[in-house]
């Protein structure tokens, strides 16, 4: 174990798999000479050259298609989208093509590539830099969607995402980079994809969260433990496929439970988990299921009004409370 | 050979093109001081450098031409006349601000000043003023669309689909390709297979040409001699004005992929002391006349700087607000 930042971590996992495997490469704006807007991929370039870390122009959707043909080809592309909103340039080879082509040609072909994606708000950057658009990655079926909250995580699913043979949205929070925590050193220590972790164990109130909404619920279950709460932290990690089944067992122990969600309340994945919950255990439920969501608004500039559009561990703290207290 | 200036506008317009340059310079300056002291957060991108462009294009557009940008646009909106206070303000993120808070640095917008805003999805902006010109045209106005742009944003998807609409349809568009040479950190010949910008519209038969972006007077003259075309012809036009941002890409970028001595080549190109001399030389100004000019451009800025602080925070009320009319 070392301790080290979450893009310390992706950094480290970049580089162990591509010594692991000569057909993995990294491509995105920026990625080679500038080492990576968020310098994630710093030193990439030194080590490995120029034939295996590109720069590309700004054609998002072209970075995309070059790697689902790439990786049609016998490569293991990784491509780094400078952030999440760009993606949405993309979503034409993301959705129409990417995620389509093993299905429509009957299982003759497969790719295994993985897409970096930065996002999240909270940094003021206004309405086109502030998105949190896991929800429409999830809602696409044929690929995965990773988004990890901890420097072991961000690791050892990176390395998962690389490996795996079908193609993977990998999501990244922008204020998480510079959190830190230990990491195990092993270059075989991978994090399965689908598997949702106990960050935190507790019997009255099940929280789930992912990114650095998994963080700020961490947060909110320590302040509440102060207050005689119990809170079990359910981290996500992986959004699709989800890991219905941790959610659920924790929730039979609990019998409430607070979904918290960066992105837009409106078909957030939120929704989704409730809907899974009900399923699965209405009539264990002592609370209905509390959200705890993005505002559906496009993100404001200003710090001051920022703050009211992103979920905070006090919001969290509240709803817990709530959900405890029968006010819902 | 430089032109003579006064066989190209009068003292008084002459004077206005330094006074632009001068505020642009001194209003980026500041947002930088700002920036360091916490009161301005986000995304900055500065336009120090580059002041030659949006003045000399802005003078040789009419105030009924629409004016379209990316996220460097601070100066473009305040040369076509929006209220450096009101833009600072912005920036603190004030109610008071041009956008009440809600766009920031990189999304001014003023439709009183046919100013249609900054985009910071690169790219955004060419189908919008292919849209806008349509708009113009449809309604029978003599307006014209110019959308400014990097030279990074010439490879999204968007720059070929409007570059081939807007001749298509015969739109009234100003194509203006800011060419810094740099997006982030890649230089152009890195991304762009045929870096010379400007040739590549001969895939859509549009006329270009490129000028020196350095020089207010060559690219004011290039964007009246543009616009006329456009105007007599109803085609669209592209100008690739050639120049250098003096600063990182953003206030987070110390800009170490370029040399000091390339620095130092584009420093001695500023066009703001550049001009100067030749106001002083050809006699069209005074030095006292310069100082005057700048410490009005200064006190303007101070004024902007003052209003923004003591501004009101928006209330968070307002994020439900302007969403749907
Ligand atoms: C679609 C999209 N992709 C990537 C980015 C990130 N980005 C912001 S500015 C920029 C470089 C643009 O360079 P250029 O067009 O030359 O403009 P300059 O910054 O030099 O004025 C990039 C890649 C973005 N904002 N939007
Ligand atoms: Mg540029």
């Amino acid at each position: 174990m070392s301790e080290m930042t979450y893009r310390d971590a992706l950094n480290l996992a970049l580089k162990e798999e591509m010594r692991h495997d000569p057909s993995v490469f990294v491509l995105g704006e920026d990625v080679a000479l500038y080492e990576g807007s968020f310098k994630v991929t710093r030193g990439l370039l030194a080590e490995f050259g120029e034939e295996r870390v590109r720069d590309t122009p700004i054609s998002e959707n072209t970075i995309i298609g070059v790697s689902v043909g790439a990786a049609m080809g016998g490569l293991r592309p990784v491509a780094e989208l400078m952030t999440v909103n760009f993606a949405l340039l993309a979503m034409d080879q993301i959705v129409n093509h990417m995620a389509k082509i093993r299905s429509m040609f009957g299982g003759q072909t497969f790719l295994p590539m993985t897409i970096r994606m930065p996002g999240g708000g909270g940094s003021q950057l206004g309405a086109q830099h502030s998105q949190s658009l896991e929800t429409y990655f999830m809602h696409c079926p044929g690929m995965h969607v990773l988004y990890p909250a901890t420097p072991a995580d961000a690791k050892g699913l990176l390395k998962s995402a690389i490996r795996d043979n079908n193609p993977v949205v990998f999501l990244e929070h922008e204020l998480l980079y510079n959190s830190k925590g230990e990491v195990p050193e092993d270059p075989e220590f991978l994090v399965p994809i689908g598997k949702a972790r106990v960050a935190r164990s507790g019997d009255q109130v099940t929280v789930v969260g992912y990114g650095r909404m998994t963080i700020l619920a961490l947060q909110a279950a320590e302040e509440l433990a102060g207050e005689g709460v119990s809170c079990e932290v359910v981290d996500l990690r992986s959004l699709a496929p989800l890991d219905t089944e941790t959610i659920v067992a924790s929730v039979k122990k609990s019998g409430r439970v607070v979904v918290v969600e960066e992105c837009w309340r409106t078909c957030g994945l939120g929704a989704e988990i409730a809907s899974r919950i009900y399923d699965a255990c209405f009539d264990l439920l002592q609370a209905p299921v509390k959200r705890v969501s993005g505002l559906d608004v496009p993100m404001p500039y200003s710090r001051k009004i920022e703050k009211t559009c992103i979920p905070q561990a006090e919001t969290i703290r509240q709803a817990v409370k709530d959900v405890m207290s029968g006010r819902y | 050979m430089q032109t003579r200036l006064r066989m190209v506008l009068p003292d008084q317009e002459l004077l206005k093109l330094y006074e632009q340059m001068f505020l642009s310079r001194e209003f980026e300056e500041s947002c930088a001081e700002q920036y360091a002291k916490g009161h301005i957060t986000g995304f900055l991108h500065l336009y120090s450098g580059q002041e030659a462009v949006a003045v000399g294009a802005t003078a040789g557009l009419h105030k009924d031409d629409y004016i379209l940008s990316a996220y460097r646009e601070h100066a473009q909106a305040i040369v076509r006349g929006a209220d450096p206070k009101r833009v600072m303000a912005e920036l603190f993120g004030k109610a008071t601000g041009i956008c009440k808070g809600k766009g920031g640095s990189m999304h001014l917008f003023d439709p009183s000043l046919n100013f249609m805003g900054g985009y910071a999805i690169v790219g955004g902006q060419f189908p919008i003023s292919v849209g806008l010109a349509f708009a113009a045209q449809y309604r029978g106005e003599e307006r014209i669309a110019a959308c400014f742009f990097g030279d990074g944003a010439v490879n999204q998807g968007t720059f070929h689909e409007s570059l081939n609409w807007a001749q298509l349809w015969h739109l009234p568009v100003l194509f203006v390709c800011e060419n810094n040479f740099y997006g982030i950190g890649t230089e152009v010949h890195r991304s762009s297979a045929l870096a010379s910008i400007h040739k590549r519209t001969c895939g859509y038969d549009i006329p270009s040409e490129k000028v020196d972006g350095m020089d207010v007077i060559a690219v004011y003259k290039a964007v009246k001699y543009a616009t006329e075309k456009v105007r007599e012809s109803g085609h669209p036009y592209f100008i690739e004005a050639t120049t250098y941002r003096f600063r990182g890409h953003s206030m987070a970028d110390p800009a170490k992929y370029r040399s000091a001595a390339e620095h130092e080549v584009w420093k001695a190109r500023d066009p703001l002391p550049n001009y100067a001399r030749q106001l002083l030389d050809e006699s069209i100004a005074t030095r006292e006349q310069l100082d005057a000019i700048e410490t009005r451009c200064r006190a303007t800025v101070e004024a902007a700087v003052k209003f923004a602080e003591e501004s009101p925070w928006p209330e968070d009320s307002t994020v439900w607000e302007d969403i749907y009319v």
